[in-house]
């Protein structure tokens, strides 16, 4: 192990100096935020911790231990805002309940478990995330699923800029978002595989999307049940007319998406879907001279 | 005319038809297509314009019959409408396209390395022989705190004192000197096999670069930084806990400011595997991450990483551009335990000649005005700097530990090292050396133990030279000459820049 956590003689030790606007890293130690441990109740394999003032590394750290413990549902009670809830969190037989707001980076990197939300989210939700579920039952901020490639993530209602950015499918991990109400400009920006589905189920009257759709995209497709500009479509993609496959895989999505949302699916499906795809899968391979 | 180009071969290859065994060598060799073979003389026919002059037939010719010369077409004398500015309008005016390149910036901008002299020890005060007294090179990487607690501890416990402070985990380096994030795509597995292999037997590091980390480098594990880079390719909680720290790739020397896009010819099944894409799809790395548009979500990113991975050091890796001391110390303030420094001749597998040649700075300039912004600031200690970017030599190490880094990283020099002739066409994924490209005719020819004892070999060869200059300087911890810009002196160079260096003339005490 070339790691040393004890590098005693080479760490220089002059005098002690404070940085004039320095941040601390966030490290746990007595009377510093952190210190203070959330309250857990257990009823057999479900644990509640209740987070109104825990530090987010310190409810991280508390969400892992109830894991290792044999938790399968954990209950959040009182997030506000904490960071990193899910971060990086491998167990696929685990259900964490949040309630409240949690903070940015929602289940980056997180590899299987379920995450419901009673409740908006911030930025950063399901950043690279792997596998698993993260339903959020309210609006969700920017970079929703950045760099996903599998999984699925569903909104209830409207998303933020640069949605499913990046998105990229692999083998048998095909990500998905389903966003129930509108997103702002860039969704499906440098799209390279998986699924959108966006639903504007709110104000079917205005488009549901804002401009710059499927910018630098070259794989994956997207489903959008709005009116759109041609203005609003990026340059890589087009329109397509759907098949009889494309109306089955919405109808599944849809049954899966209604079984967490209050919705009927068949009032997803009665109306017709835009379909986006890319021109090319290699929108920049004759931009160069070589 | 149509067909017929206007650029003319830059090498001739000249073969000594009494030399010539008639073997058909330079034929299989040759990755580029030069040579056909001519049945009716029953010799080897080059194609002049396909030579890039990488020796690969030269070196294995059995007969030595092959020689590689410039076409020495006479130009009418112009220094301004020289040779290579008409031969790239033509290739331009002919395609359309962006010219790309690979390697580091060839333009002839002063190399400051080479105008720094170092200091010794004379009458005075003694030098140090090396290869009897114990020189210090390692180095720990990783943040320091900003002061420690050291309390009286029992026998039992291991000595009278014990240091209270809990300190963040380092990366703890034999020598100072690490392997530069290539990723595996831009260069083959055996070439990556051969850099893990190196950096285990040296206790060093290699780095993955953007292409994840292919399953026959698990073993070396424990000796590899994992990159994450903005088309997150082979990303994925389990590959951010294989590796011994987590590098954030925000921008390269070679191509400050603009992605990576790796082409489809080059993503072959095991590649496809490593970075998680479809097979033939051309891997898209856009030019900033999308989640980073602020130190603040930088910070974010970081602490995910640190989330995810138990508290691993993340070492953020940025281009040298103008205001890069503001940018380190807003990476400090990030939470960055190390900043990878690139400079402008950083090396890379494809980039467009344009930004190569014309953006960013030298890393000679940038760690000495990071390492003073962060000692200005009282936050030196909370980061290490890493050196890179046109780093050719063990002297270019140690000038850039005396101007303010910590250790320094390898790319081309350890590429050259595995065979690299430096032709600059690493983009064209037809590299007869085996080294960048995914053929697998071509990517059979690096033996990665060979590779890995040439790169062992150079490691250790420099490890000896800096023994020896440190010998001469009179200290006996490479700690002693970090940020020691006291044994620096600057031979021709001006007044400004001296004073940017923090470097005295030659010739002043």
């Amino acid at each position: 192990m070339n790691v040393d956590s004890r590098a005693v003689r080479k760490v220089p030790t002059g005098p002690a100096r404070k940085g004039p606007t320095g941040i601390e890293p966030a490290r746990i130690t007595a009377g510093q935020p952190g210190a203070e441990r959330g309250h857990v109740r257990r009823m057999g394999h479900k644990s509640i911790i209740d987070c109104a003032r825990i530090y987010y590394k310190t409810l991280n750290q508390q969400i892992r231990e109830e894991i290792e413990r044999g938790a399968n549902e954990i209950v959040l009670e009182g997030v506000r805002g904490q960071r990193y809830i899910g971060t990086g969190l491998a167990y696929p037989d685990v259900t964490v309940v949040v309630n409240g707001v949690p903070g940015n980076d929602l289940a980056a990197f997180m590899d299987g478990p379920t995450l419901i939300v009673n409740d908006g989210a911030q930025d950063g939700v399901a950043n690279t995330m792997n596998s698993g579920l993260v339903v959020v039952h309210g609006h969700a901020g920017d970079v929703l699923g950045y760099g996903m490639r599998g999984g699925a993530v569903y909104v209830q209602g409207d998303v933020g800029y640069r949605v499913g950015i990046h998105m990229k499918a692999f083998g048998d991990s095909v990500p998905l978002i389903v966003i129930g109400g509108r997103a702002r400009d860039f969704l499906g920006e440098y799209m390279a595989g998986g699924e959108i589905l966006l639903l504007g189920l709110h104000d079917l009257r205005k488009p549901a999307v804002g401009s710059y759709l499927g910018t630098g995209m070259h794989g994956g497709v997207m489903y959008v049940r709005s009116p759109i500009n041609r203005h609003q479509l990026g340059k890589e993609v087009q329109i397509e007319e759907l098949a009889s496959s494309d109306y089955e895989r919405i109808r599944t999505i849809a049954n899966d998406y209604c079984r967490y949302m209050e919705i009927n699916p068949d009032d997803i499906v009665s109306l017709p879907f835009l379909k986006i795809r890319p021109h090319t899968f290699r929108p920049y391979g004759r931009m160069y001279a070589y | 005319m149509a067909t017929r180009t206007l650029i003319p071969p830059e090498f001739r290859v000249l073969i000594d038809e009494n030399a010539c065994l008639q073997c058909r060598r330079c034929v299989g060799q040759c990755g580029w297509g030069v040579y056909s073979w001519d049945t009716t003389r029953n010799r080897p026919s080059p194609d002049h314009s396909k030579c890039g002059a990488c020796h690969r037939c030269v070196t294995f010719c059995p007969g030595q019959a092959i020689t590689i010369t410039r076409n020495k077409l006479a130009f009418k004398a112009n220094d301004n409408w020289a040779e290579q500015v008409m031969k790239a309008i033509w290739k331009q005016a002919e395609t359309g396209g962006v010219l790309l390149t690979g390697m580091g910036n060839d333009k002839p901008y002063l190399r400051i390395f080479d105008h720094l002299l170092l200091d010794a020890c004379q009458v005075t005060n003694p030098s140090i022989d090396p290869l009897r007294e114990p020189m210090e090179l390692r180095t720990y990487l990783g943040r320091k705190p900003d002061s420690v607690e050291v309390v009286a501890g029992s026998f039992e416990s291991g000595g009278p004192f014990r240091l209270a402070t809990e300190l963040d985990t380092q990366l703890r380096l034999e020598t100072p000197i690490m392997f530069a994030g290539m990723s595996y795509g831009s260069v083959s597995l055996n070439a990556h096999k051969a850099l893990a292999m190196a950096a285990q037997e040296l206790g060093t590091f290699m780095n993955t670069g953007e292409g994840g980390l292919h399953s026959d480098l698990e073993p070396y594990k424990d000796h590899i930084i994992v990159q994450c880079a903005s088309g997150r390719f082979g990303v994925d909680a389990s590959y951010l806990q294989s590796g011994a720290a987590v590098e954030i790739k925000i921008g390269q020397g070679a191509k400050p400011g603009i992605g990576g896009h790796l082409p489809g010819e080059k993503i072959d099944q095991q590649v496809s595997l490593t970075r998680m894409i479809p097979q033939g799809t051309d891997a898209l790395s856009p030019a900033p991450h999308h989640d980073i548009y602020s130190i603040e979500d930088l910070r974010q990113l970081i602490y995910a990483i640190k989330e995810a991975t138990g508290y691993k050091p993340v070492s953020v890796k940025i281009a040298c551009v103008h205001n890069v001391a503001a940018i380190a110390s807003g990476v400090v303030r990030a939470g960055a335990d190390i900043i990878y420094l690139d400079g402008f001749r950083g090396g890379t597998g494809a980039s467009p000649v344009i930004i190569r040649d014309h953006v960013g700075i030298p890393i000679e300039i940038a760690v000495a005005v990071v390492d003073q912004r962060l000692r200005d600031e009282g936050i030196r200690n909370r980061v290490s700097l890493i050196a890179a970017g046109g780093i050719r030599s063990a002297a270019d190490v140690i000038k850039a530990i005396a101007l303010g880094a910590d250790a320094c990283a390898i790319g081309t020099a350890a590429l050259v090292a595995l065979g690299c002739h430096v032709c600059q066409r690493c983009h064209t994924g037809s590299c007869s050396w085996g080294i960048c490209t995914q053929r697998p005719d071509l990517t059979r020819r690096l033996d990665p133990e060979w590779g890995a004892s040439q790169l062992t070999n150079l490691v250790k060869a420099w490890t000896h030279e800096m023994a020896e200059v440190l010998g001469a300087l009179g200290v006996n911890a490479i700690e002693s000459l970090r940020g020691n810009r006291e044994r620096l002196r600057g031979l021709d160079l001006d007044e400004n820049l001296l004073g940017i260096l923090g470097v005295k003339p030659a010739g002043v005490a």
